[in-house]
């Protein structure tokens, strides 16, 4: 049996037309989930068969595609992600947070900030905010309708009444544009502010749970705090081993069995960055039971746009266009190097 | 001294050259034909073909050698291969009524016009293992006849007398399709049906017992399970009739169960509907059970068991859904792992500053 010839990135141009339709519906209501025919892809579910699906429909052939799992280029899913596409669609593929034109990644937000030529696509496990609180979608999508978080802030609380703090450190909800709340896959709190007023477009794709929502450019994203309680990004401040950074998030590596720990930063283009620039960085190595010392707040962390009484942004103005043409052939001579380029002009501005 | 967390490149291409030779075995025993396969493990290609909903012996039996005899990573092969198959439309209803009968049981009645076939069988069998099968075994000369009567379904006849609710009647809405539309809720019973077709084994047969076992208790009686082959038809606008397409074995089973009646109408039976492709008594049975639980909001009747509860049955039922985000747990979490550790080395720090009833707490929860 001869291998089958797989269209440009793997699906069919009707189910990408379908995915784009979904992405559309998204980009009009940001944070809303719209429900899509999400289809079997040849990696499992749950493991970012949402995010490939994105990705395979706003991916052109002049892309230059970088996929990261935990922040990092080289885990073993994103490897996999990557070399799906390399195959499917044989694009020009980075490590550089830079060259990119879309950044699939699956629980970071990379620490360069991202433009308005980028397009960042999340592997998101379970779309639903409220699903640990209620777990029927019935209820839930009504809940959303009625813009009924009440029982959001109940859970917040409760964590505060029960350790003095909000004691969500990972997927901490968020508010989009004012109006749905929405789950930012399980990217750690630390990366919730980059999300807030982002240059790029963010989509989100949950293959299993069949959903897709985005954030358009320059959105308000707000982290659901109370007044008396702000969200605060903190993290443990640390230093990065390789390259001394201090303000970027860190991964623990434990390097032997007393104690010994070791802190390096998860955004593995970032590190290489800062290394190149200042390569004689000496690695410092957390001497055993000292752990302590990593767990102290970052204070002053000051990205106070999470408070409920921060001043409104204005509306973003610029929205994306979307290539609907039809056949990938087509598109190909389209002269559209990324299927979501933002490009200024009307379009979906004032929709909402 | 760095901790490599480079080279997953390399450490995959390396792992998938080991999982080729594991699945060649050794080398000195014979490989395995797909023609083998198909013949002599036709329950497993059924099964495949049942829960990838692809109709193809040979494709299925290259999922189970590909996938080593694990089902469920073969079943996904086959899923996966499936996304990319263009479609060009729906066929007409297969007549199971019509069915080329292999096999024909009912629970229900002695006898019925058609009669009682038995036909290929693990039932009445002992289980005992037979060592003659450990190497080349003689088969018994098969007396057969041809089966020249109609097996019209029990269902029907018993609808005649107004005994059982009758079939639902063809609207002649096309049925819904949840690999094109994203399953909502409530669901209606055709996008029900397809669920549980497309659904785990195990889990119908697990969810089906549980009715049994007074979760969800629907009195059922196996009315009738009949397998064999029927014909597949697709309307075709160029000339304005049907054109056959070409046959499918299938197992079919229609379950009878007790309906109280309510203050409008009489007390009489319900049905359930099971149907798998190939010979799949288990799946077929288990399906009719788990439909009709799951018509207790049509009819009814009080949901409070979880083979009732189409949110919890339609959302779990799905093996390929299932086993991707249990076994996604392996793929690395380093980083909300991380925030968790931080938290919780916080909260820790927090608890040995100031003990729990202490003041600060309380006044924060105001």
């Amino acid at each position: 049996m001869n291998a089958p010839a797989y269209n440009f990135a793997y699906l069919d141009e009707q189910t990408k037309r379908m995915i784009r339709r979904a992405i559309l519906k998204a980009i009009a209501i940001p944070g809303y989930q719209v429900p899509f025919a999400s289809r079997e892809m040849p990696m499992p579910q749950g493991w970012g068969t949402g995010g490939v699906q994105v990705t395979a429909a706003i991916l052109g052939p002049n892309d230059v595609l970088k996929v990261i799992d935990q922040g990092s280029d080289d885990t073993t899913n994103a490897v996999s992600i990557r070399k799906f596409f390399v195959k499917t669609a044989g694009v020009k593929i980075t490590t550089s947070t830079a060259d990119a034109t879309i950044v699939q990644t699956r629980h970071r937000i990379p620490e360069l900030p991202l433009t308005e030529q980028q397009v960042l696509v999340f592997q998101v496990p379970i779309p639903e905010p409220l699903r640990f609180l209620e777990p029927r979608e019935t209820e839930t999508r009504q809940m959303h309708a009625l813009e009924e978080y009440g029982l959001m802030h109940v859970k917040l609380y409760e964590d505060i009444s029960r350790h003095g703090q909000i004691s969500t450190s990972y997927a901490y909800p968020v508010k989009v544009d004012g109006r749905y709340v929405m789950d930012p896959s399980p990217t750690p709190k630390f990366d919730n502010p980059k999300m807030n007023d982002c240059a790029a477009l963010q989509l989100f794709g949950a293959g299993r749970e069949k959903r897709i929502y985005a954030i358009p450019p320059y959105t308000r994203v707000v982290s659901l705090d109370f007044e008396d309680h702000p969200f605060e990004p903190r993290w443990s401040s640390g230093t990065c081993a390789l390259c001394a950074a201090t303000d970027s998030f860190l991964d623990e590596i434990i390097t032997d069995d007393r104690g010994g720990r070791m802190f390096v930063c998860s955004d593995t283009d970032h590190c290489e960055i800062r290394r190149a620039a200042a390569p004689h960085v000496p690695e410092t190595v957390t001497p055993g039971g000292s752990e302590a010392s990593n767990s102290l707040p970052l204070e002053g962390g000051g990205l106070g746009r999470g408070s409920t009484d921060s001043p409104p942004v204005p509306p973003a103005t610029p929205s994306p266009t979307l290539p609907l043409s039809g056949g990938g052939s087509e598109a190909s001579t389209s002269g559209v190097d990324s299927g979501f380029r933002p490009a200024a002009g009307p379009g979906m501005t004032g929709r909402r | 001294m760095y901790v490599a967390v480079k080279g997953g490149e390399r450490a995959i291409e390396n792992a998938h050259a080991l999982l080729a030779a594991a699945r060649r075995g050794d080398p000195a025993v014979p490989e395995l034909g797909l023609d083998q396969i198909s013949e002599q493990l036709a329950l497993a290609v059924d099964r495949v073909m049942s829960e990838g909903s692809l109709y193809d012996r040979e494709l299925a039996a290259l999922a189970i050698k590909q996938a080593r005899g694990d089902m469920i990573e073969a079943i996904f092969l086959v899923r996966a291969y499936r996304t990319t198959l263009p479609r060009f439309g729906a066929s007409e209803a297969i007549d199971t009524a019509a069915m080329d009968i292999q096999r024909r049981i009912s629970a229900t009645f002695k006898d019925l016009p058609g009669g009682q076939v038995l036909g290929p069988t693990f039932d009445y069998t002992h289980r005992l293992l037979d060592h003659s099968l450990a190497g080349p075994a003689e088969l018994a000369p098969l007396e057969t006849a041809p089966a020249d009567a109609a097996f019209p379904r029990l269902t029907e006849i018993l609808a005649a007398d107004g005994l059982i609710e009758p079939a639902p009647p063809d609207t002649g809405e096309p049925a819904g399709d949840l690999t094109r539309d994203p399953l909502t809720f409530p669901a209606d019973r055709d996008l029900r049906l397809q669920n549980l077709a497309r659904g785990d084994e195990g889990f119908l047969l697990a969810l089906g017992y549980s009715t049994q076992r007074g979760y969800g208790r629907t009195h059922p009686f196996a009315g009738e399970i009949r397998f064999g082959e029927v014909e597949v038809e697709l309307f075709a606008e160029e000339v304005g009739f049907a054109v056959p397409l070409g046959r499918i074995a299938v197992t079919e089973c229609q379950s009878i169960n007790q309906f109280k009646g309510t203050a409008s109408e009489a007390p009489r039976f319900t049905r359930g509907y099971g149907l798998a492709f190939g010979h799949g008594e288990r799946k077929a049975i288990a399906m009719a059970l788990v439909d009709r639980a799951l018509r207790a909001r049509e009819l009814g009747e009080e949901i409070k068991a979880p083979a009732q509860d189409e949110e919890f049955v339609l959302s779990h039922s799905d093996n390929l859904q299932s086993t991707g985000f249990v076994e996604h747990l392996k793929l690395p979490h380093y980083v909300d792992f991380q925030a968790e550790l931080g938290l919780v080395r916080r909260l820790r720090a927090d608890f040995t500053a100031a003990p729990p009833g202490d003041t600060d707490v309380a006044e924060a929860a105001e």
